[in-house]
């Protein structure tokens, strides 16, 4: 394997402007060179650590400074089609500030703000996930959720471009809505994916919670609300195709425990299934897992579905990244829910547990769970 | 304008949304009259065809063969019963030939792909494509088989309602210089067009037709796309067309469904629909066809293989 030669040349060029400016200019950065992955910060600091959520290294590594200089500098081997989100930990005058790499403008948005994002040899963002001038787009309207569970919800609606009442469309239900509209681009995505026949065109809730650590930790509430009171409501009121097959939650993290736990409360009812990165947390022994009481009721549910795996859907798409913690407990439910006899698919990516990640993978599994009909319709 | 000999001028188009070339075709076949719409491959938005309309000076007259075929279902619920019954069948043919075919495919492609020695290697790929053209023509028959038994039981045409619709059609296309066929759905498409026995009907009258709509008029129709989001990209035959275009395999939309750059995939099209010409349609080609024989064509790629001479 080729060591990385970059940094040296720019270690070289350190005191000439000019020189410096070049390789600035001539360079993306992180620096990529086959599997090594030199992170660069410059400016005075007293150190510099790089700060990361991949599970499997060190969440702190230390930038070397080269001597004399004020360049800080990493080399991590990456292996190919990785995507890494990051910040660099500067310390100045005594304290700590974590920051955004200023020399690479790859960002991830989430609702804590927004990561620096490293792409490895080979990863290509997707281009289904960005505008296309030809796609007709569909629109988004909000609507009340009357509910015996909370009160009164809303949900946005994405209804397809060209939507007409006398078709009959899929149901998809989202939890975390909002996010996914604004950190997976899922509008522009199930835009693209309709108009390219690789899904059929759907109506899709987009949900949100108020309190969503505790109504996506197994609660049966939240099961009641999805099931008794909005499936209900969107079925008066859109044209929907009447059959499990034609429904699906979605959801990642806390929203594929709340998925998943749906679907075991009320068996039959949701044909479809998207499960990504799911915090199926369990135990062997004992019923508190290590990552806190936060997760005592998903622990409580997950291990008595490991008891009793029974097929509450039909089909069911997991996906996961291998960076993060939760690839573990991913693995440990696919071979569970293949166990019942129900059609399962999992995907892992190089990947973390972040909005970027579920992006990627939702043309995989929404045109698994729901092919469209790219070869019967020539326009 | 006879009803009932068969049409002599057919003209297959590339698809038309970003491109429409459609207008300058029909100027150019010196059509005067009206013209009648098929966009029953649209389904429920068979009717939006304002677009459509106004690129032909509003001289359209719908013949809205997909609505048509709706409201027979509700008159004559007998043979809606059997029409269901009839797709079923086809669609489990479908199934089961499919799952066969993807093991064909999967062989040809492995034996290709093989290090085996050359002239062991071209033996057995030419055995693998003489499978696939097989179960090609295994699928034909059986489907054909279906749909003789489904006519010689329900013989369709005679049927009160269908014999009224066709009495319409008849009537709207008294005034009709010429048929223009939109894509969509191709399966709806070829069983609405079937349904009718639109075929019967257009006599002399020039054809226009793209995408789906000319992937209806050919002997045999081929679902294609070489980048799906699920599996290899593979192709599969439907079913018969309406065989108003013989010896012709038609690839709509290539921009974006076929690898024209795959040479061994290409390749391996041409064999499998040989002796059919594979002619694929980029936005703003053309096809003419007079008499069943291709008369001329404009920025149409011909999918051959190496040592393959282009059938008329």
């Amino acid at each position: 394997m080729t060591q990385p030669r970059a940094i040296d040349e720019l270690i070289s060029s350190w005191g000439d402007a000019s020189r410096v400016r070049a390789f600035l200019n001539g360079h993306t950065f992180p620096l990529v060179e086959d599997s090594h992955v030199t992170f660069v910060w410059m400016g005075p600091a007293e150190a510099v650590n790089v700060r990361h959520w991949v599970y499997g290294l060190e969440s702190s590594t230390t930038l070397t400074r080269a001597p004399n200089t004020d360049l800080w500098h990493l080399t991590l081997e990456i292996p190919a089609n990785s995507r890494v989100e990051y910040k660099f930990e500067v310390h100045r005058d005594g304290r700590g500030e974590w920051l955004e790499d200023p020399l690479n403008p790859n960002r991830a948005r989430d609702p804590f703000g927004a990561n620096s994002v490293l792409q490895s040899a080979g990863y290509v963002s997707p281009e289904w996930t960005q505008p296309d001038p030809v796609t007709r787009p569909g629109v988004i309207e909000r609507v009340r959720v009357p509910s015996k569970a909370f009160g009164q919800r809303a949900v946005q609606v994405y209804l397809p471009a060209r939507y007409r009442k006398t078709r009959r469309y899929p149901l998809l239900v989202v939890h975390d809505g909002t996010d996914y509209l604004n950190y997976t681009g899922m509008k522009t995505v199930l835009d693209n994916l309709i108009h390219r026949l690789e899904i059929p065109e759907m109506v899709v809730a987009f949900s949100d919670s108020p309190d969503r650590l505790r109504e996506y930790a197994a609660d049966e509430g939240h099961a009641a609300y999805l099931t008794n009171d909005l499936l209900p409501h969107m079925t008066a009121k859109f044209p929907l195709i009447d059959e499990p097959r034609a429904r699906c939650l979605v959801g990642a993290s806390f929203g594929a425990v709340a998925s998943f736990s749906t679907a075991c409360r009320h068996p039959g009812v949701w044909g479809r299934l998207l499960l990504q990165s799911g915090s199926f947390a369990f135990t062997d022994i004992g019923r508190r897992n290590r990552r806190g009481p936060l997760f005592d009721r998903i622990v409580e549910f997950v291990n008595a579905y490991r008891e009793k795996p029974q097929a509450v859907s039909q089909r069911v798409f997991v996906s996961c990244g291998v960076y993060e913690s939760l690839i573990y407990e991913n693995r440990s439910l696919v071979p569970l829910l293949d166990s019942t006899g129900m059609q399962v698919r999992f995907v892992e990516a190089r990947d973390g547990h972040n909005w970027q990640n579920w992006r990627d993978r939702l043309r995989e599994g929404l045109s698994w769970l729901f092919p469209g009909p790219l070869m019967f319709v020539y326009e | 304008m006879s009803d009932s000999t068969p049409s002599s001028t057919i003209v297959l188009l590339g698809a038309q949304r970003f491109e429409p070339t459609l207008a300058a075709a029909v100027h150019e076949s010196g059509v005067k009259e009206k013209i009648a719409l098929v966009t029953a491959g649209w389904q429920e938005r068979e009717d939006e065809d304002d677009e459509l309309s106004r690129d032909l000076a509003g001289r359209t007259i719908n013949l809205n063969l997909y609505k048509r075929g709706e409201l027979l279902f509700r008159e004559d619920r007998e043979f809606a019963r059997a029409h269901k019954e009839r797709q079923n069948v086809l669609r489990a043919l479908q199934d089961v030939y499919r799952l066969r075919l993807d093991h064909a495919l999967e062989a040809e492609r492995e034996v290709r792909e093989s290090k085996q020695p050359e002239g062991i290697r071209e033996e057995v790929e030419q055995a693998c494509i003489d499978a696939i053209r097989d179960l090609d023509a295994w699928h034909l028959y059986q489907c054909a088989k279906v749909r003789a038994e489904f006519n010689e039981q329900w013989k369709p045409l005679q049927r009160p309602a269908i014999a009224r619709h066709r009495g319409d059609l008849i009537e709207a296309l008294a005034d009709c210089g010429a048929v223009a066929i939109a894509g969509g759905h191709v399966a709806v498409l070829v069983n609405r067009l079937l349904l009718f026995g639109l075929e019967t009907l257009i006599g002399a009258r020039t054809v226009f037709a793209w995408s789906a709509g000319a992937m209806a008029m050919s002997q045999r129709v081929v679902l294609f796309h070489d980048d799906p989001p699920q599996g290899r990209g593979a192709s599969e035959v439907l079913d018969a067309g309406l065989g108003l275009v013989p010896n012709l395999v038609v690839f709509p939309e290539p921009e974006r469904r076929l690898k024209l750059d795959d040479l061994p995939h290409v390749h391996l099209l041409a064999r499998r629909y040989s002796p059919s010409r594979c002619i694929a349609f980029p936005a703003r080609s053309s096809v003419v066809i007079q008499n069943g024989r291709v008369v001329r064509s404009n920025g149409v790629v011909n999918l051959t293989h190496p040592g393959a001479s282009l059938p008329q």
